[in-house]
C-alpha cells in the first residue's frame, strides 16, 4: 500500500506535519495486553464493586431503578444491527432503527399524553436543560422557576449551563414534601417547571402549577418517571407543553449511571425548537412506506450558530431499547409494573414509619418511592444495612450535596426508598425486621 | 400481508415487503411479559392515592407476544446497515470495526448492575476505573485531567466552552467571541452560541488550511479563544498550528481542539503538545465503542494544568491513603450529567485502550492515515480530491465533474454505494467543498476491501455516463428505495397517531 502511494515508510505519511509537535517516543501508556489478560483486570474492577447486585437488595432509586429487564430484551436489544450502526443518515439502508425509533416516539407520545416525541437525549437532566432552552425560544424570556422537587443532580445541570445561556434560575422550596408555590413570583417567567412524582415520590399538584403557568404566560414543563403513567395521569392530562423523563426505567440496567435514556415530548405547537432528532414516517420512490429523519432544518448542523440545541449523538440504542422493553410489557404489563411498584412501596412504607424514631418526610400522597427521616444519621444507617446485604436505599443529604430547598430541617437523617415490582414480600418484611435491629 | 403472524416477507433475504409497526401487529389479550411471584397484598392503589391522580384510562401499548416481539426486531434489524455487516466509510463518524470483547466486559453485572447513587465504598472498583481512564486520556493528549461526565462530543464541546467562561471570569475578564474556521462541524457554532459566545468565522485558504492571516486580524482582548478540529474536516493537517496557537496565547484566548479526528493523530502528537488547552474526545469513534445507531457515545474533555480547578464534579480521585473517592475540583462549573456520565461506555473504551497500548494505538492512526491515502491516490482519476496532497484519516473528494458532464451528482454516488452494498460517505460536508464526498475507511477496513470500494465507485462513474437515471433513481435493491424526505417534513407524521398519518394501511 505504501508503494502504491510512492512512500517507504508509514513516517512518510505525517512528514507534512512539523516536527516540533510529533511525539518523539511513542505515548506514556503501557504495552497493549491481551483480551484475557485485560478480562482479568477487569475482574478484579468489577470484585472490586461491593455494590453490585448480585450481593444486595436494591432499595435504591432517584432516577434510577432496579426493574425486571428480560432475557428476550437484552438480547434484541444487542443485536449488533442495531449496536454497530450509526445515526440513520442514509435512511434506506436504516428502516430497522428508523422504524424502531417511530415505535418509540408512538410509545414516549402516548405515556407523556403529548402529540409529539422526539427519539431521546442523553440523559433526564439534559433534557430539562433542553426544554428550558425551548422555554427560552419560545417566550424569549430567561427566568426559569423550577421546583426544589426536581431531582437535584437535575438542578445542578441546569444551573451548570446557565451560565452559558444566562437563564436565570429560581428554585421554588418544598413544604411537606410538596412544592410551596407561594414563596416565589411566577410571574415573566419563561418556564415553571414541576417534577410528578417529585424525586422525593411525592405526588403534586399538578393543577395549580398549571394555572400559575397559565397566567405567567411561560410553558409548562413537567420532569418524572415514565413509569409513573402506569398508575398516575400523565403530563398531557394535567396541560403540560413539555414533557421530560429519565427512562432509564424502560429497559436499561442501572449502569453506574449510564447510558440513560432523556426523554423529550411536547405540544405541536413547539415543534419547530424540539431539540434533536425526529423520525417521521413518508412513502419511497415506489409508493412504500418509507421512515425518515425529519424537520432537520432544527437541527445544529444546518443551523449552525443560531442552532437552540447542539445535540447530534443522542441515545439511540437506549430508545430501541425501550421500545422493545415496552413492548414486551404491552398495555397490561406496563400497568402491573407500575402497580406492583406502587403497592410494595406503600406496604414497606406502612411498616417502617411503624418503627420508633421514623417519620415520613412528606404526608403527602406518593408513587413508589418516599423519605423517611431516621433517628441518627443516614449515611451510617444504609451502611448497617449493607452489612445485611440490603441497599436500603440513597442518603438525601448525600444526593443533594449539603443544605437544599427540597428538605425542611437536617438532610442528613434523610433517607429516600424506591420499590420495585421486582421486591417480594420475605424481602420487604426482612428490610423492616433489620431495620428496626440497626435502629434499636 | 398476513397480520400479525410469522411472515418474514420484510425481510431483504424473503422479500420486498414493509414490516409492519409493533402496533399493527398487536393483538387485544396478548402477552410477552412475565414477572416474578412477590405475595405482596393485592391492595387498591385508590386505599393511598387520591382518585384525582390515577388515570382513567391505561397508555395503549402494543399487545403482542414474545415470539411475535422476536419476529418483528429481528426483521428490523435485518433492515438496517451496520460496521459487523460491512464497510462503513462515513466520514468524521470513524465507523471502525467494534471488538466484540470490549462488550463483554461490559456485560458483567459487577460493572453493570452498580447503581450510581451507592456511596463510594461499595463502588471503588468503578471509582478505580474511571481514575485509570481519565489518566489513560491525559497520557494520550498530553493534557493534566477530564471530565468523564460529557454524554456525547457535543455535549463535551459546551462543557469546554463553560470551562473556558469560567476561566476567563476567574481572571476577571469578560470575553465575547469564539473563533471557527469555515470547515468546523455544525456542532462547534451550536456549541459557542449556548456557551453564550458569538462566533466568529475564519475562512480557509486555498489550500484547506485556516488563513493565518484572517486570524490574526480577528484576534483582539475580546476573544475568549478558537475551537479546531486537527486535522481538520476535510482531513487535512493545520500546519501551522503552532503559530496558530502563539497568536491566540498571545491576546489571552484558549485553544479547543474539537477530538472528532482524533483517530487520525493517536500515538503520533498530542494536542497538548500542539498547545491546546482544552480537548474533547469522541470515545465512540476514536476507541471504539458501538456508535448504537446514533449513541450512546461519551465525551470526556481533558485540559491542561490551568484549567484543572474548573472541571465539572464530582470526579473520582485516587486517595492519598490508598482506595478512591468523589471530589470536586475547588471551582468546578458543576455537574453536566445526570450521574457520572455514560460509563458503560467509558468501561468499553478503557478496554479497548488497555488491549492496543502505546504502540498499538500508535499503529490505529498509522494504518487509518495509510488507507485514507490509499483511496484517495486509488481514485484519483474517478474522484479527485479537494485538496490534492496527502490527507490525514479521511479524504474529502468532489463529484462536480459527474454533475457537469451528466447531471450526477454527489447524493446520487452515495446513494448508488448503497446498491453496490457499501455505506455511502458523508455528502454534502465540509461546506466549502462543492459535491463533497467525505470518505473515512478507517484502520479496519483491508486493502481489498477498499479496492471493491473503489471498484464499485468506478462503476457508478461509468454509470453516470451510460444510465444517469438510473442513478437518480438509486437505490433500488435495498429495502425501500428513495426516500421521499420533502415529504415527511411537509405531512409530519411522527407518531401512530399523527392525524395526518391517512395512508396507514400496510399493504404494499
Amino acid at each position: 500500500m505504501l508503494s502504491f502511494l510512492g512512500m517507504d515508510s508509514l513516517d512518510q505519511l505525517f512528514a507534512h506535519i512539523p516536527a516540533s509537535v510529533r511525539l518523539a517516543q511513542g505515548l506514556d501508556l503501557a504495552a497493549g495486553m491481551s483480551e484475557p489478560d485485560v478480562a482479568a483486570v477487569f475482574a478484579q474492577y468489577s470484585s472490586a464493586n461491593t455494590g453490585q447486585l448480585s450481593r444486595l437488595t436494591c432499595y435504591a432509586g432517584a432516577g434510577a431503578y432496579d426493574h425486571e429487564v428480560p432475557a428476550v430484551v437484552k438480547m434484541l436489544g444487542s443485536r449488533s444491527e442495531f449496536v454497530t450502526a450509526y445515526t440513520p443518515y442514509q435512511p434506506e439502508v436504516a428502516q430497522g432503527i428508523l422504524q424502531a425509533i417511530f415505535e418509540f416516539q408512538t410509545m414516549i407520545s402516548r405515556l407523556s399524553g403529548l402529540p409529539v416525541a422526539n427519539a431521546s437525549l442523553y440523559d433526564g437532566a439534559t433534557a430539562l436543560v433542553e426544554a428550558l432552552n425551548m422555554a427560552a425560544g419560545a417566550t424569549s424570556r430567561q427566568k426559569m422557576v423550577i421546583s426544589a422537587g426536581v431531582h437535584p443532580h437535575w438542578r445542578a445541570v441546569v444551573k451548570t449551563f446557565a451560565h452559558g445561556t444566562g437563564h436565570d434560575i429560581i428554585e421554588v422550596p418544598l413544604k411537606d414534601g410538596v412544592t410551596d408555590w407561594s414563596s416565589v413570583d411566577t410571574s415573566g417567567a419563561a418556564a415553571l417547571v414541576v417534577a410528578y412524582p417529585n424525586y422525593l415520590g411525592v405526588l403534586e399538584e399538578v393543577s395549580a402549577v398549571k394555572s400559575l403557568s397559565v397566567e405567567s404566560g411561560g410553558l409548562f414543563v413537567v420532569c418524572g418517571d415514565p413509569l409513573a403513567a402506569g398508575v398516575l395521569k400523565t403530563a398531557g392530562d394535567w396541560g403540560a407543553d413539555v414533557f421530560v423523563g429519565e427512562g432509564q426505567p424502560l429497559g436499561t440496567a442501572l449502569s453506574f449511571g449510564g447510558p440513560y435514556l432523556g426523554l423529550f415530548a411536547c405540544t405541536h405547537e413547539q415543534i419547530r425548537r424540539l431539540p434533536g432528532r425526529i423520525v417521521g414516517e413518508t412513502l419511497d420512490s415506489n409508493n412504500r412506506r418509507a421512515f425518515v429523519t425529519t424537520l432537520r432544518a432544527r437541527e445544529q448542523d444546518i443551523r449552525r450558530e443560531k442552532a437552540t440545541s447542539n445535540v447530534c449523538t443522542n441515545q439511540t440504542l437506549m430508545a430501541v431499547t425501550a421500545a422493545i422493553q415496552l413492548g414486551w410489557l404491552g398495555t397490561r404489563g406496563f400497568a402491573e409494573v407500575a402497580t406492583r411498584s406502587a403497592r410494595a412501596a406503600h406496604y414497606l412504607f406502612d411498616a417502617l414509619v411503624q418503627i420508633p424514631g421514623v417519620t415520613p418526610v412528606s404526608t403527602r400522597p406518593f408513587f413508589r418511592e418516599f423519605a423517611l427521616r431516621l433517628p441518627r444519621n443516614a449515611s451510617g444507617v444504609l451502611d448497617d444495612l449493607v452489612g445485611e446485604g440490603i441497599l436500603g436505599g440513597l442518603s438525601v443529604e448525600a444526593l443533594v450535596g449539603g443544605v437544599d430547598p427540597s428538605i425542611e430541617g437536617d438532610a442528613a437523617d434523610v433517607i429516600l426508598i424506591a420499590v420495585t415490582e421486582k421486591r417480594t414480600r420475605a424481602e420487604l418484611d426482612r428490610y423492616v425486621d433489620v431495620l428496626r435491629k440497626v435502629l434499636s | 400481508m398476513s397480520l400479525p403472524g410469522g411472515r418474514a416477507a420484510s425481510a431483504p433475504l424473503l422479500g420486498h415487503e414493509i414490516e409492519p409497526t409493533i402496533f399493527e401487529l398487536s393483538v387485544a389479550g396478548r402477552s410477552a411479559y412475565q414477572l416474578r411471584t412477590t405475595d405482596v397484598p393485592a391492595t387498591s392503589l385508590s386505599d393511598f392515592i387520591p382518585g384525582e391522580h390515577l388515570a382513567t384510562t391505561r397508555v395503549a401499548l402494543a399487545e403482542v407476544s414474545e415470539r411475535d416481539l422476536v419476529a418483528h426486531f429481528t426483521r428490523l434489524s435485518h433492515r438496517q446497515f451496520s460496521v459487523d455487516l460491512g464497510a462503513y466509510p462515513l466520514g468524521s463518524c470513524t465507523m471502525k470495526y467494534n471488538p466484540k470483547f470490549c462488550d463483554a466486559v461490559a456485560a458483567d453485572p459487577g460493572l453493570n448492575s452498580v447503581h450510581p447513587g451507592v456511596p463510594a465504598s461499595l463502588s471503588q472498583g468503578w471509582l478505580e476505573l474511571l481514575v485509570d481512564l481519565e489518566d489513560t486520556l491525559c497520557a494520550i493528549t498530553g493534557m493534566s485531567a477530564a471530565t468523564l461526565q460529557p454524554a456525547a462530543g457535543a455535549a463535551g464541546e459546551l462543557t469546554g466552552l463553560l470551562l473556558m467562561r469560567a476561566y476567563h471570569e476567574a481572571h476577571g475578564e469578560k470575553r465575547t467571541r469564539v473563533l471557527i474556521p469555515d470547515s468546523a462541524h455544525g456542532t462547534n457554532p451550536a456549541s459557542v452560541t449556548l456557551g453564550g459566545y458569538d462566533v466568529t468565522t475564519i475562512p480557509s485558504n486555498d489550500r484547506g488550511l485556516v488563513d493565518l492571516d484572517a486570524l490574526k486580524a480577528a484576534l483582539g482582548p475580546d476573544v475568549a479563544g478558537i475551537m479546531l478540529t486537527n486535522p481538520n474536516t476535510l482531513g487535512l493537517f493545520e500546519e501551522e498550528i503552532v503559530e496558530i496557537a502563539a497568536a491566540v496565547h498571545e491576546v489571552g484566548g484558549l485553544l479547543y481542539y474539537d477530538g472528532a479526528n482524533l483517530n487520525a493523530i493517536l500515538g503520533v502528537i498530542r494536542p497538548g503538545d500542539m498547545g491546546f488547552d482544552i480537548v474533547h474526545m469522541n470515545l465512540h469513534k476514536t476507541f471504539a465503542t458501538p456508535h448504537g445507531g446514533g449513541g450512546p457515545g461519551a465525551g470526556p474533555v481533558a485540559v491542561s494544568s490551568r484549567l484543572v480547578e474548573f472541571l465539572p464534579g464530582p470526579k473520582a480521585t485516587r486517595r492519598a491513603g490508598g482506595g478512591y473517592s468523589w471530589s470536586s475540583p475547588e471551582h468546578s462549573i458543576g455537574r453536566v450529567h445526570g450521574w457520572h456520565g455514560n460509563a458503560m461506555v467509558l468501561a468499553r473504551a478503557l478496554a479497548y485502550i488497555d488491549v492496543h497500548g502505546a504502540e498499538g494505538l500508535q499503529r490505529v492512526a498509522q494504518h487509518a492515515v495509510l488507507n485514507a491515502n490509499w483511496l484517495r491516490e486509488r481514485l484519483r482519476d474517478t474522484l479527485p480530491a479537494a485538496y490534492d496532497r496527502v490527507c490525514m484519516h479521511e479524504c474529502v473528494l468532489t463529484a462536480t465533474w459527474l454533475k457537469n458532464e451528466y447531471g450526477v451528482k454527489g447524493l446520487d454516488v452515495a446513494k448508488g454505494l448503497l446498491e453496490e452494498g457499501f455505506h455511502s460517505p458523508t455528502v454534502y460536508f465540509p461546506l466549502i467543498v462543492d459535491e463533497a464526498l467525505m470518505f473515512e475507511p478507517t484502520e479496519t477496513e483491508s486493502v481489498q476491501t477498499l479496492e471493491s470500494l473503489a471498484s464499485s465507485i468506478e462503476r457508478i462513474a461509468l454509470r453516470a455516463k451510460s444510465d444517469p437515471d438510473g442513478l437518480h433513481r438509486a437505490p433500488q435493491s435495498t429495502p425501500v428505495s428513495r426516500v421521499d424526505e420533502a415529504r415527511a417534513a411537509r405531512h409530519l407524521i411522527a407518531t401512530e397517531d399523527a392525524a395526518e398519518r391517512s395512508h396507514g394501511s400496510p399493504t404494499h
